[in-house]
């Protein structure tokens, strides 16, 4: 885990409401594993207090990329960011998506909404690994969809503007029905009743599942003890979201 | 310990009892974990000492989430003392404290007063820790949850109890949710503490007005950070002017100005808290910039600024705001 100061290379708007930010960060870019975040301090007052977690989307040499949607105060500021500001960031935090695990040859990776994130990073990273890869992602609508970066893309929308109308799980339940690929593992990530949703689809076909859980934090880094997560071991009754996750596998996870 | 700035030498150090600490900045228990996890971003020795999370005789899991809010300036937390339980802090969290070049304060919280002996004598029989801290802003099981803190006979009794089991300096930290902080820093006087830590956090409580639904598990939490300050300062104040014991402050914390304003109300030291986690490193930016304060201000030794506020009169109101 390293802090420095980034300077912002560019902030554009990619979809409605969604921001693409590019930080220089030599430092940390090199060390990012997908599924990896990053707790950035908005600016140096006190309001927002508190740093803002952001999945890693893809990271270029020593650019590093985040995506992230205006939701509230910390966003908000963000994406007031000019070319030339530094922010403070700490990273790479978190435990990485297992990538490595040699039980699958198709990463089935599930989206909803900017749980999109850390899909790049962790599809580039799928190919190197000789990995095939399938994504689903889902969307308000055909507007806010980011689908660069990715291979193989199946989508639906909650208004029907743009693939499947329904939710991801609708779209994987489908796909699923007309044939199952070759030794999948699903990697999702999103809001929880989606994860949800995706965890029990997984038990349902007998796949291995990681989610990548999004939650407040505080600190980012196990100190606070403010983003637990509750688990199904009796013996532990809570993980940290930023320490032990965001990534875990969904048969831990007590939904 | 004497540090060269701007070509002065100045002295940070101070003393609690047989306790030397190299400068008056402490982490807030809680804020720093066991003093282990930060050790990457973060030269532990560079801090006057550590306050460990809170130790219970047995681990506990803490609240279910929400556990934190920000609020303006602040946060509310209610993590409920999660906490590895006493036994695994001494097997594997002091080993590393004992290689530290920083002073170890446990901080003990528990649930009965036999709890309260019972970690601290487990303490009492290792080596490395330097103080103790007690956290009484905890419910008391045998009094249906009323918090020992808001109870002066219980506070003291506390005190009293753990007075008998150690000749280590002896801190108890107060709660601010009285009436009145000094009632409570006397009792713990006259039962034998060596300080008091001022102040813990205030009760406060956020709502989701689209839900209506309070924002923690546990409804109200306890608020810290910037949005705490004035209010921490003038328990200090108050505190300090009603006891001879030394008063540690805390509350709010961020910058080297905020700590020299802690000193001047009479705190002897301060503690570091909830910016900590907006950044690892904030005691030690504290620690360097008080000593900046000193050498721009010609003070030779830190010390001299305890209590020193001039109280005669106000300051222009207009030359604060602009």
């Amino acid at each position: 885990m390293l802090q420095t100061s980034c300077p912002v290379l560019s902030l554009t708007a990619v979809a409605e409401n969604v921001f693409l930010l590019v930080l220089d960060a030599p430092e940390i870019a090199p060390l990012v594993r997908p599924g990896q975040f990053l707790n950035v301090r908005i600016d140096e007052t006190s309001d927002p207090l508190l740093r803002r977690p952001f999945s890693v989307y893809r990271t270029e040499g020593n650019r590093l990329e985040l995506l992230f949607n205006v939701v509230g105060r910390g966003t908000h500021a963000l994406a007031e960011k000019r070319k030339g500001d530094r922010l403070d960031v700490l990273g790479p935090l978190g435990v990485p998506f297992t990538l490595d695990d040699p039980g699958f040859t198709t990463a089935v990776l599930v989206a909803g909404g900017l749980g999109v994130a850390p899909m790049p990073i962790t599809t580039r990273e799928l190919l190197l690994k000789g990995k095939a890869v399938r994504t689903f992602l889902g969307a308000r609508n055909k507007g806010s969809l980011v689908t660069t970066h990715l291979v193989q893309v199946e989508i639906a929308t909650d208004d029907g503007s743009e693939g499947l109308r329904g939710t991801v799980v609708d779209l994987l339940e489908r796909a699923f029905a007309s044939g199952v690929p070759a030794r999948p593992k699903i990697f999702a990530c999103g809001p929880h009743p989606m994860l949800k949703a995706v965890a029990a689809f997984a038990v349902r076909f007998d796949i291995p599942c990681e989610v990548s859980m999004e939650g407040p934090m505080g600190c980012g880094i196990g100190i606070c003890q403010g983003c637990p997560v509750e688990l199904t071991n009796p013996a532990k009754k809570y993980a940290l979201m930023c320490k032990d996750g965001p990534t875990f596998d969904a048969r831990t996870i007590r939904w | 310990m004497h540090a060269q700035s701007g070509g002065n030498l100045i002295r940070t150090s101070f003393r609690l009892g047989p306790v030397e600490f190299k400068n008056r900045v402490l982490v807030a228990s809680g804020t720093f974990g066991y003093g282990d996890e930060c050790v990457s971003a973060v030269d532990v020795n560079r801090l006057g000492g550590i306050v460990t999370k809170s130790l219970s005789l047995k681990p506990r899991e803490g609240n279910p989430p929400p556990r934190i809010v920000e609020t303006t300036g602040g946060m509310l937390n209610s993590i409920g003392l999660a906490n590895i339980g006493v036994h695994r802090f001494v097997s594997e969290k002091l080993p590393f404290l004992r290689t530290v070049d920083t002073a170890v304060i446990a901080n003990i919280a528990a649930s009965t007063i036999e709890e309260y002996c019972a970690v601290l004598e487990i303490l009492e029989g290792e080596e490395g820790i330097d103080a103790y801290e007690i956290n009484v802003s905890c419910p008391n099981v045998r009094e249906g949850g009323l918090n020992f803190g808001t109870s002066c006979p219980m506070t003291a009794e506390i005190t009293k109890q753990l007075r008998g089991r150690t000749r280590r300096p002896l801190i108890i930290k107060l709660t601010p949710n009285v009436t009145h902080i000094s009632e409570f820093a006397r009792a713990v006087e006259d039962a034998g503490a060596d300080a008091v830590s001022v102040m813990n956090t205030l009760i406060g409580m956020a709502l989701d007005v689209r839900t209506r639904k309070p924002v923690l598990s546990t409804v109200t939490g306890g608020l810290s950070g910037p949005a705490v300050k004035p209010v921490a300062l003038a328990k200090v104040y108050e505190t300090a002017r009603a006891v001879k014991i030394p008063v540690i402050g805390i509350g709010g914390i961020t910058n080297g100005r905020d700590a020299i304003e802690f000193l001047l109300a009479g705190a002897l030291a301060i503690q570091v808290g909830t910016a900590n986690f907006v950044d690892p490193a904030a005691g030690i930016k504290v620690a360097d910039e008080m000593k900046a304060y000193c050498a721009e201000q010609g003070i030779a030794d830190m010390g001299s600024l305890v209590g020193a506020l001039d109280a005669r009169t106000g300051v222009s109101v207009l030359d604060s705001w602009l």
